[in-house]
């Protein structure tokens, strides 16, 4: 079907790009990196704003700008943070909407990459796919560093409770 | 966890610091309405009478990369005119038109303040005398209306004729130039 395109497909203009996402993207820096959040949104969307005319389609702009986002923080955070990722030695463990909220405020302690692949997985419910995109691994070590990161999680608020 | 406009204005003002943005638009207030402006590195490409929604449009004739930014010297020669303070427009024009229309839109831009003419003078003008009519349509088709004088062709009795931005704009733009005389 030569030049038809659904209207996902579309590439919107980059002002309404931005607005849609430039807040929740902030939000998830800000989970990741604290006071360094603004520095990395700026060039989030700088690079967003750099690579946008060579877009091919409208498809998962907002799993795209998550991982240039995600890029950005690891870099930050601690270079190479991508190369350990953990491997599924144990069983996936899933968290519920709900119990995250409650777990939420604890991100903070787990190492980068798993707080990454829990943030994004339950506060912006991606899905593992996109997540590992954003890691620059494979799907498995994605669910593996979100696994991981909520039995830290739970350890941390049963010695918190 | 909301962006505040300082970190907004930064990222804006970084973006065109960069050189990255295909086209940039603001929304700025005027004695006709709200208009929509709009330049691209090469000068004023847009005025459009009325607010937003304009985003698609830019982004079709320009580029994917629109964003909303101040644009100082063309809201500032604005304001001088309406406050009727500039007679003459010295802004960079980034014109991306058919060649008859660029030639009867430079034509267009000889027209001093405050002096009318009419679609068949200005079809001479460019060598086409019996082409009023077309003139007319690239008249309703101006990029740039207002800084590209088309309220200031009139039909051939003085009758205002027509206006992409509605005859109340063209009259009130014709009275600001202290060009109606006699109404």
């Amino acid at each position: 079907m030569m030049g038809t395109m659904s209207p996902t497909d579309r590439i919107p203009p980059f002002e309404r790009f931005y607005v849609a996402h430039r807040d929740e993207v902030l939000a998830y820096l800000r989970r990741l990196l604290g006071a360094r959040a603004e520095d990395a949104w700026q060039e989030t969307f700088l690079r967003a704003l750099r690579a946008y005319d060579r877009l091919g389609h409208g498809r998962h702009l907002r799993a795209w700008v998550f991982t240039i986002a995600t890029n950005i923080a690891m870099d930050e955070l601690r270079p190479g943070a991508r190369a350990d990722l953990a491997h599924a030695s144990e069983p996936s463990v899933e968290l519920r909407r709900d119990a995250f909220k409650e777990l939420e405020h604890l991100t903070d302690e787990l190492p980068p990459t798993e707080r990454a692949a829990v943030v994004l997985r339950y506060g912006y419910d991606l899905p593992y796919a996109q997540i590992a995109d954003a890691l620059g691994s494979s799907e498995d070590a994605a669910r593996a560093a979100a696994s991981s990161g909520v039995r830290r999680l739970r350890r941390t608020h049963e010695r918190h409770a | 966890m909301n962006v505040t406009p300082e970190l907004d204005a930064r990222f804006r003002a970084a973006a065109l610091r960069e050189g990255i943005v295909d086209v940039r638009y603001d929304v700025v207030p005027s004695p006709v309405g709200e208009l929509l402006i709009a330049a691209t590195e090469r000068g004023l490409a847009r005025i459009h009478f009325g607010p937003g929604g304009q985003e698609e449009e830019l982004a079709r004739l320009f580029g994917s990369r629109v964003l909303r930014a101040p644009i100082d010297d063309v809201r500032r020669e604005l304001d001088e005119y309406f406050e009727g303070k500039r007679r003459d427009f010295d802004l960079p024009i980034d014109l991306r038109v058919a060649a008859f229309n660029e030639e009867v839109l430079r034509e267009l831009a000889r027209i001093p303040y405050g002096v009318t003419t009419t679609y068949g003078a200005l079809a001479a003008k460019v060598g086409r005398p019996r082409a009023a009519r077309a003139i007319g349509t690239v008249m309703n088709r101006n990029p740039i209306p207002i800084v590209l004088p088309c309220h200031r062709v009139l039909g051939a009795n003085g009758s205002l004729t027509g206006y992409a931005g509605g005859l109340d704009r063209k009259l009130q733009l014709l009275q600001l130039e202290g060009a109606i005389l006699g109404w």
